[in-house]
């Protein structure tokens, strides 16, 4: 049972709630929406984003009001809003729960940026493979249309809302913002070479801005509940909010548990997540999607906020939260990972391209036990000159599960090695008799 | 010819966009659905719509996993094989469906009913090993539901498994 108030998934916990726009008025659904429009200015919404503190819970963990305030005060044609719903970050299924369970809160969440940010049209970039979760918001959309809180003045306030559900096609890095969109401008879903930011020059070349799901979904409860409720929640003053973290792997009750940030991993996997799911010891954690470096049972008392997860080494990241006990082989953990990057590699830069391919050869190489001890050089080589070296962040995610497991269980790779050498010995005597 | 059939929803899949060109996925899922797969005289007439050439279409087509560029089963099973999944067994999972249907990865069966794909992450890391089948995700997967869910999808076309709206854990006294 949680201690604490669940904000994002409250509704959802209410028995017989169904997501529908009926229940989620009973729940004091888009009075958030009525209350500013019209009302409140909307340069003093993002004020109001900034000073909760609210941060991005897609990955980076970029100040959301500030991100907003990036965008050109003077222009007076299109800008657009994109609800990052691509949720392709292993080790992450939040987005979904709060879409296929709630869709309204996350459309008003949308009304209110678009109304923040003076945007009149709106995407939902939802991963292709989400087709129940498009379905359902796009009736959504339909009913919030059909009630006048989306659509042509907004509540008769004059503002034009409008949201169009947009499906992805199976493409990891379309997670990325500007590779997203470029991939809604129906291409190839290549990342651009920042500067420029889409804050300037986003969708169609028009200032964007792009917030992942579980950030907008945050909006109506900070306008309704104030900026100092939310600030005060956490892990003030960089952390604050909660997180809906995503437990997979090795334990008893995997699952989407919603605490404050700043909670130990040890409280979120022990108690929320009912521990180990066999007698078998804690080894490996990734606290933060792939993308985030391994850390060990000697991390356990790590606050989950930003600071602290960087802190100990790795990153907070989507909020995926790992666990593997001892018994699981980490070059092997590596390997699988260096497989999933290596296929969903965009190609556009070669460290990347070329890199992704060369560690997943050497890693495989090693995990067969045909490996040799200069290949850990050449793993640690490989690694520095493609981290930094991309148009993306693509790039320093690959590396960090072999960057961590090697830092952590170098014992295992060089077990491996010296069993392959050990067998190559094995095999002179043999070639000399054949002489 | 798309055109003919789908005027009304080709129309309104462009008008939501400022720029033609946005429509491309929508489309191609479109004549996927219409075909199984993109056939070439689909991106012809795509990019035709989109006032685009065929190579613009080709090209964004093989950068996208879900756009298939030829025929596939009746049904399409794609298990994810992923570090999550695989840490609760989704290697094993390939291995029934390999002695179940004698079908590799990237396999289709003769009778056409079944393909067999093994995917990278799909999103649904708490619930694994799971897979998607067509549209449907099925999740927590044994040995036993993969048995139903095949039988099932033989016999009737559906399986009551698949997955609904998405929460776990599922809510206290919620209804099993």
């Amino acid at each position: 049972m949680p201690k604490h108030e669940l904000i994002l998934l409250k509704n959802m916990t209410q028995p017989g709630y169904t997501g529908s726009l009926k229940d989620y008025e009973k729940t004091g659904g888009y009075q958030a929406l009525k209350k500013i429009l019209g009302r409140v200015q909307p340069a003093d919404v993002t004020q109001m984003v900034i000073k909760s503190g609210l941060r991005g819970r897609g990955g980076a963990g970029f100040p959301t009001g500030v991100k907003w305030n990036f965008l050109p005060k003077d222009y007076t044609g299109p800008k657009y809003l994109c609800c990052n719903a691509d949720e392709s970050e292993p080790g992450t299924f939040k987005d979904r729960q709060l879409m296929e369970r709630d869709p309204h809160q996350v459309l008003e969440g949308m009304a209110i940026a678009c109304y923040a940010i003076g945007a009149e049209t709106a995407y939902i970039y939802i991963r292709g493979e989400f087709v129940l979760g498009s379905r359902i918001l796009d009736q959504a959309v339909a009913e919030a249309r059909q009630a006048g809180y989306l659509g042509k003045s907004v509540l008769g306030s004059g503002a034009n809302i409008q949201i169009h559900v947009h499906r992805g096609a199976g493409a990891y890095i379309c997670g990325e913002e500007t590779a997203l969109l470029e991939s809604l401008e129906g291409k190839r879903g290549l990342p651009r070479v920042k500067p420029p930011f889409p804050a300037t020059h986003g969708l169609y070349n028009k200032p964007t801005v792009v917030n992942n799901v579980e950030t907008l979904a945050n909006l109506p409860h900070i306008v309704t509940r104030g900026a100092e409720w939310f600030a005060s929640i956490g892990s003030p003053p960089k952390s604050t909010g909660t997180r809906i973290f995503c437990v997979s792997g090795h334990v008893k009750k995997p699952g989407n548990y919603e605490v404050p940030m700043g909670i130990t991993l040890r409280e979120l996997i022990f108690e929320h997540a009912g521990g180990m799911r066999s007698d078998k010891k804690l080894k490996a954690i990734i606290p933060g999607g792939a993308s985030a470096p391994f850390l060990t049972e000697q991390h356990l008392d790590v606050k989950l906020d930003f600071e602290s997860v960087a802190a100990a080494g790795s990153m907070l990241g989507s909020g995926g939260v790992t666990v593997m006990e001892e018994g699981t082989s980490m070059v092997w953990a590596a390997l699988r990972l260096m497989e999933f990057f290596y296929h969903e590699s965009c190609g556009k830069c070669s460290p990347c391209r070329e890199g992704s391919s060369w560690l997943t050869q050497t890693l495989r190489r090693i995990l067969a036990k045909r490996g040799r001890m200069e290949d850990l050089e050449t793993l640690k080589e490989l690694c520095q000159n493609i981290a930094g070296r991309t148009v993306c962040a693509f790039g320093d995610a690959e590396v960090a599960p072999i960057m961590s497991t090697l830092q952590y269980w170098r014992h295992e790779y060089e077990e491996l090695i010296r069993e392959a050498e050990a067998s190559r010995e094995k095999e002179l005597p043999m070639a000399d008799a054949r002489h | 010819m798309l055109k003919e059939k789908h005027q009304k929803e080709i129309d309104d899949i462009i008008s939501r966009y400022p720029v033609r060109r946005s429509a491309l996925l929508p489309l191609l899922y479109l004549a996927q659905r219409e075909d199984g797969y993109v056939t070439e005289a689909a991106m012809k007439e795509i990019a035709q719509i989109l006032k685009l050439t065929p190579p613009q279409v080709y090209e964004t087509i093989t950068f996208y996993t879900m756009l298939n560029l030829k025929p596939v089963g009746k049904f399409h099973i794609q298990v994810c094989k992923s570090l999550m999944c695989a840490l609760v067994g989704s290697d094993q999972l390939i291995g029934w469906f390999h002695s179940k249907l004698g079908i590799k990865p990237g396999e289709t069966t003769p009778d056409k009913l079944f393909t067999l794909s093994v995917v990278e992450c799909l999103g649904a890391c708490g619930t694994g090993p799971m897979m998607q089948i067509n549209e449907d995700y099925y999740e927590r997967l044994t040995e036993q539901k993969v048995d139903q869910i095949l039988s099932d999808l033989k016999n009737t076309g559906a399986c009551p498994l698949k997955s609904g709206p998405f929460m776990w854990p599922e809510p206290s006294g919620a209804k099993k």
